[in-house]
């Protein structure tokens, strides 16, 4: 069946005279009617089932701008932000002793990547924030007098901020050190030949010529980890720190209204992490600068605008 | 004497890829070094630069010991930062050009000037400007090297060698990479360096092109020299039967 089906389309016709072309059918793409028609009704059972459900849908814009809710946001995004820049500080220099000509350095910052990278974060945020029970005073001495630079009870020190900001920097860190690595090993070592032939010393090399380049290495997965990173945030709610799965159990366990809460905790989370969807965006668009056709430059809107612009089911068709 | 190369050793693992090299460029001479690959033409010329680091041995250029202080009768071992600033003395162009590709034409020529020697920019550009201008690259100072073809993108690596004001030049196989329609546009910015007086050496198969710029023809085979002189005597009446084999296959 389907080799005659086959003959039929090698099969010789009588071929038209040039007079004028001949009028063409296009594809009918039944195929995209019917899922789309599907989509549809499994949005619309979906919503009617929502809709029934017990729950007050109208309270959540309130619980949003709720004051230990909009606490937990900054505090969630507060600590992210720190977290994630420490992480990338320390991770490239590590990274930069991993890839070192220093075997000493070399092995250090493999202990150091093992170690951060192998213990879960939940585990280190624990250890720092139960800290005191093995030490309890911090104390840094002058040397060579009685004064002290630091002399004070590790409870005071390591609040529930500065444990999750170590637990979840240094973990993120060790990976930071991986993907800054995978960055700088990308670059072709013809660049670094190069960058030395025009008597550039080892900082110049890293500064000017190495490191802009790995960028388009390094920030996608660095993206994705800060990402990761706002959501992990929540991991800090354990040791009792107002981030905004912390807040949403606070409000919660006094209106009840749980459900409720968590979805607005939702979508200040949604929020987020498109906000960092679009800062990462523009980050790559600037160091693809130069590699990038220049008709693709433009704005996210007007990319967005113009693949609108023309309904996906239409496309086929035209 | 520019270059003055003595007794340099280098190996890799077992190979022995350079084994006892002597060699001399005159200031303002044209040298090239031909052999087949492996010979170890590459890396003695990459140990000029102290790209390579050669086991054992010395080279000197314009009386700097490379990689090398010279004090109190001993040499001291430099740290990379600071043969950074022999380096700056000598350029280099690579058979793959390896410019750099996030930066514009003009800032590839004008980087060296304004990193390493602190040259103004402004002053650095319009030399740069000069520069390609003279490797005929003009109209393409703005435009990315990825743009470019490859005989253009290697007039670029020239000029952005040429930018630092370099004593000494080393060519590092500069047209190997090259479409055969390309390697002349090449070749000849090199024949006009050459007639400026620019000390050169030039690792290269082009025969043609050493008969007619080169002032001497170095032939390297297994690591060690094996002829030199004029290229009428070496390339026109090879003296050793491992010169001769050579350039029968390369002019066959």
């Amino acid at each position: 069946m389907a080799d005659r089906a086959g003959a039929a389309l090698t099969r010789p016709v009588d071929a038209p005279g040039d007079s004028e072309l001949l009028p063409q059918v296009r594809i009918r793409h039944w195929g995209r009617w019917v899922a789309g028609l599907a989509v549809l009704a499994v949005l619309g059972l979906l919503f009617q089932a929502i809709s029934r459900g017990d729950i007050d849908y109208a309270s959540i814009p309130d619980l949003l701008t709720q004051d230990v809710i909009l606490e937990g946001l900054v505090d969630t995004i507060v600590l992210a932000v720190i977290a994630q820049a420490g992480a990338i500080v320390i991770g490239t220099v590590v990274a930069l002793m991993r890839t070192s000509a220093n075997p000493v350095l070399r092995w250090v910052s493999w202990a150091y990547i093992w170690v951060f990278r192998g213990l879960p974060v939940l585990l280190q945020i624990l250890l720092w924030y139960n800290i005191a029970l093995v030490f309890p005073t911090f104390t840094i001495p002058v040397p060579f007098t009685d004064a002290y630079l630091l002399d004070q009870p590790a409870n005071v020190i390591m609040t529930g901020f500065l444990a999750a900001l170590l637990g979840l920097g240094l973990n993120e860190s060790a990976y930071m050190a991986e993907i800054v690595r995978a960055g700088l090993t990308s670059v072709d070592r013809g660049q670094t030949e190069a960058a030395k032939s025009i008597g550039m010393g080892p900082a110049k090399v890293l500064s000017r010529v190495v490191l802009p380049q790995a960028m388009r290495v390094i920030i996608p997965p660095t993206g994705n980890d800060f990402i990761n990173m706002l959501k992990g945030t929540s991991i800090a709610s354990v040791i009792g720190f107002t981030e905004l799965i912390h807040a949403a159990n606070a409000l919660s366990s006094r209106s009840l209204a749980v459900m409720e809460t968590l979805l607005a905790v939702a979508v200040w989370y949604m929020v987020v992490v498109s906000v960092a969807n679009v800062g990462q965006y523009y980050l790559e668009r600037h160091y693809n600068a130069s590699i990038r056709p220049v008709g693709t430059r433009g704005s996210v809107w007007a990319k967005v605008g113009g693949s609108l612009r023309t309904p996906p089911f239409m496309r086929g068709s035209r | 004497m520019l270059v003055r190369a003595r007794g340099l050793r280098k190996h890799y693992g077992s190979l022995e890829v350079l084994r006892g090299v002597d060699l001399t460029v005159r200031r303002g001479e044209v040298v090239v070094l031909l052999g087949a690959s492996g010979a170890g033409k590459s890396t003695l010329l990459r140990c000029v630069n102290h790209l390579e680091a050669a086991d054992s041995g010395e080279i000197w250029v314009d009386d700097v010991p490379i990689g090398f202080r010279h004090e109190g009768g001993r040499l001291h071992e430099l740290r990379e930062a600071d043969v950074a600033r022999q380096r700056a003395d000598i350029g280099m162009v690579f058979q793959r050009f390896n410019l750099f590709p996030h930066r514009t034409v003009l800032a590839n020529v004008t980087e060296g000037p304004v990193q390493v020697r602190g040259v103004p920019r402004r002053e650095a550009e319009a030399y740069a400007r000069e520069l390609l201008a003279r490797v005929g690259l003009a109209d393409k100072v703005d435009t990315y090297p990825d743009r470019l073809s490859g005989g253009q993108q290697q007039r670029v690596a020239i000029a952005r060698a040429l930018a630092m004001r370099p004593k000494l030049l080393l060519f590092d196989e500069p047209t190997s990479a090259l479409d055969p329609e390309l390697v002349g546009e090449v070749l000849a910015v090199m024949t006009e360096l050459a007639q400026e007086g620019m000390t050169m050496l030039v690792v290269t198969h082009e025969i043609a092109f050493a008969r007619e710029v080169a002032d001497r023809v170095v032939f390297m085979d297994g690591g060690v020299v094996v002829e030199e002189g004029p290229p009428e005597q070496v390339i026109g009446a090879p003296q050793h039967e491992r010169t001769r084999s050579f350039l029968a296959r390369v002019t066959a």
